[in-house]
């Protein structure tokens, strides 16, 4: 049993912090996503594992319903619609008093017909005369709703909101925008680390400095020159490649230094008794190196694909807004800007976009575990 | 054969000078040490032969052949490192193979070589373990192993027992010392641990500041150091060193003042009279004696006793002056001891240059 310190209970605690900050608001995310856009609009999701109680208004049907009955015409109907599942316990005839009546009582209206309403929204309607008027009756509902929860929103927002293709175009993005750095950055890194050249030292330097340069200020002079360049070639600049190049070059110098903040934790005597045993620098970086940095290459994956999914800017510097093009950070500001009173778009968009980072982090977090350099020297 | 020449080799670290115009002849299928304190330059030597670092000036040859702009692995020798240096994502067996594989050899020749090796070295049980799963013993019998296995004509070790607990050491310096009469090879090993120095090699290099400070075999480095310095560094416990000053030459005997009194030494030095000098004797050359008739008296404050013999601290101005005694000495701390040196077991040292002078 390790002792319990103020430290630890403190930092445990504050483990616990953060994991609730990010669990409670991804939940409720998630939760908001899966229900019906009606009860979204207006309560909480937390609401939504319990019976609520709901007070609505219904229409009756009108006189094209009516049927006879001896002496009198009826009306005989259901005040919900189809799939709906709500218990009614009260209900009204005026605005004034809405739970006038308990469920089967018999409710009686100023032109001296009568309605009674059952639980499961039957009502019947009766009358001595004839119905003449074309509009039914408004009947107030005190109703208990059990929880539901449904994949409509999804059906929606990926089918007929486009936003399934735009998560296909993220991917088409990320991807690449992720493994090209990556696969520049480990050489690049290999050479900083184990390899001497003239002018090594200045080439980090340039790379560390390069780090607190803010993507914004290049931004623009960057798709200047792509501009030019695609001109160049009659290619219009905003393109796949070009975002690819974009975040390639975006993310490199971070990738390239922490990749380099790895390799040179690795035992200089092993990199060395490689080339004693006749390795190249190539059989040393594919043989050697490689399947070592195998956890620090995940986590950097991670870090970049992040970045890239959850950019924004970029995305709409450097790519167009049809549809084959737009990314989903951008899909979804345009979707809080025409449907922003849609709760149930924007939250169920919202974790569509969640779904893949969380899935990447919980498949790739053993990387961060397991330590590979294990056994190579002395402990 | 595989003679290694190095002649005057010189190498900077920066401004540093560390190898200083450094000439040595390694003869084939010798085993030769080069000791010395850290930061002597031993290991950036032992480097330079391996091809793992550049020489300033000066020339390398391996077996007559030039090798200054050859890459290690046509040199013709393999590296043994300290930390073992293994490769911790593969098995022993490929550990072992790696140099073979990138050789190209085929796959029956290199599994009968790495198994080989294995033999020799009693690793064949742990062919497909990880080096992780491994003790460190073990660690360093697969990293001698990987040299084996390429046959070549030289082997450089660098410290290769030091990260290894005092029992495990001596072991592995044992089957060094098979393993090199087992392999006609020549081996070059580096280490600051004059025991194993002492104990494993044909030839002993001292290194003092990059430069060579004797080299001869252990055995005449003990009895005859060159100077201050080797004797110092060889031997453990190390020499006694006293000041003294020559008081008469007289042919071939010399009179000194040491600690106080007279004594009289049979040998013809390279000194003049009234010289100041450092006079040099080994524990054991010191005689523990009872009669009136010693030549220095002091108390004993640690006492080591080792079972098989004991070594003793006697109070000095200066320096202590160590003392061997049997085992069953009965000397207690605190004891006042008296003794006297065996003079024909002297060694006498100018004091201003740290030269030998007998």
């Amino acid at each position: 049993m390790k002792k319990l310190t103020f430290t630890s209970v403190f930092s445990q605690l504050l483990l616990l912090l953060f994991v609730i900050a990010w669990i409670v608001p991804t939940f409720g995310l998630f939760i908001s996503s899966l229900r019906d856009k009606d009860v979204l609009a207006i309560s909480g999701w937390w609401t939504s594992f319990t019976t609520t109680e709901v007070n609505e208004i219904y229409r009756t049907k009108g006189k094209e319903d009516q049927i006879k009955e001896g002496d009198y015409y009826f009306i005989k109907s259901n005040l919900f619609d189809e799939n709906q599942v709500k218990e009614i316990y009260r209900f009204g005839i005026t605005s004034k008093n809405i739970d006038e009546y308990e469920v089967g009582e018999t409710a009686l209206f100023k032109d001296e017909t009568e309605i009674t309403v059952f639980e499961n929204g039957d009502y019947v309607w009766k009358s001595k005369e004839e119905f003449k008027k074309k509009k039914g009756k408004r009947i107030f509902v005190s109703a208990k709703s059990p929880p539901s929860f449904t994949l409509d929103n999804y059906k929606e927002v990926l089918l007929k909101e486009g936003l399934g293709q735009a998560f296909l175009n993220t991917f088409a993005v990320a991807l690449p925008a992720t493994l090209i750095p990556l696969i520049i950055c480990s050489y690049f890194a290999y050479a900083l680390t184990w390899m001497k050249f003239y002018g090594r030292d200045l080439l980090l330097a340039t790379i560390i400095a390069s780090l607190v340069v803010p993507l914004q200020m290049c931004l623009i002079p960057v798709l200047t020159i792509y501009n030019d360049f695609g001109a160049l070639f009659g290619v219009s600049a905003k393109s796949y490649p070009g975002i690819w190049m974009a975040h390639t070059g975006f993310g490199l110098a971070s990738t390239t230094f922490l990749l380099w903040n790895f390799l040179k934790t690795l035992p200089s005597e092993m990199i060395e008794a490689a080339r004693v045993d006749g390795a190249t620098h190539y059989d040393t970086f594919i043989k050697i190196v490689v399947p070592l940095s195998i956890p620090s290459f995940a986590s950097i994956f991670i870090l970049q694909f992040l970045w890239v999914w959850n950019d924004l800017l970029v995305g709409l510097v450097f790519l167009d807004k049809h549809p084959s093009e737009i990314i989903l950070t951008a899909k979804l500001k345009e979707l809080l800007g025409s449907r922003g009173e849609n709760w149930e778009i924007l939250t169920t968009g919202a974790f569509v976009s969640m779904t893949v980072p969380l899935f990447i982090f919980f498949s790739l977090q053993r990387y961060f575990i397991r330590g590979l350099v294990a056994g190579s020297v002395k402990g | 054969m595989a003679d290694i020449e190095l002649s005057s080799i010189n190498k900077f670290f920066g401004k540093t000078h560390v190898i200083k115009d450094f000439s040595l002849n390694i003869k084939s299928q010798s085993f030769t040490t080069l000791v010395g304190p850290s930061g002597c330059g031993k290991s950036t030597l032992l480097r330079m032969i391996a091809g793992l670092e550049e020489t300033n000036s000066g020339k390398i040859s391996i077996g007559g052949e030039e090798v200054n702009n050859l890459p290690p692995k046509e040199r013709n020798i393999a590296m043994v490192f300290q930390s073992y240096a293994l490769y911790p994502h593969m098995t022993v067996f490929d550990n072992m193979a790696f140099g073979l594989k990138l050789e190209k050899r085929p796959k029956d020749e290199v599994k009968d070589r790495v198994h080989e090796a294995a033999k020799i070295l009693q690793i064949e049980d742990y062919l497909l373990r990880k080096p992780k799963q491994l003790s460190g013993g073990q660690r360093q019998r697969v990293a001698i192993g990987r040299a084996i296995t390429r046959k070549p004509k030289v082997f450089l070790f660098d410290e290769p027992l030091s990260n290894l607990d005092a029992a495990l050491r001596v072991q592995m310096r044992i089957e060094l010392a098979k393993l090199h009469d087992h392999l006609d090879a020549t081996m070059v090993y580096v280490t600051h641990d004059q025991t194993e120095a002492m104990t494993l090699s044909d030839e002993i290099v001292v290194l003092d500041q990059g430069e060579i400070s004797q080299q001869g075999k252990p055995i005449e480095l003990y009895n005859n150091p060159k100077n201050l310095f080797v004797a110092g560094f060889i031997g453990s416990p190390k020499m006694n060193f006293v000041n003294a000053k020559i008081s008469s030459i007289d042919q071939n005997k010399v009179e000194i003042n040491i600690l106080g009194s007279k004594i009289t030494i049979s040998k013809t030095i390279k000194s003049n009279e009234n010289t100041d000098i450092i006079f040099g004797i080994r524990p054991e050359d010191i005689i523990i004696t009872d009669s009136s008739d010693y030549d220095f008296q002091g108390k004993a404050f640690v006492v080591e006793k080792l079972g098989s013999n004991t070594f003793i601290y006697l109070d000095n101005e200066g320096d202590p002056i160590v003392v061997e005694a049997s085992g069953d000495s009965l000397i207690k701390v605190g004891d006042d001891v008296k003794i006297k040196f065996d003079l024909n077991k002297t060694n006498l040292f100018n004091s201003s240059n740290k030269i030998r002078i007998d």
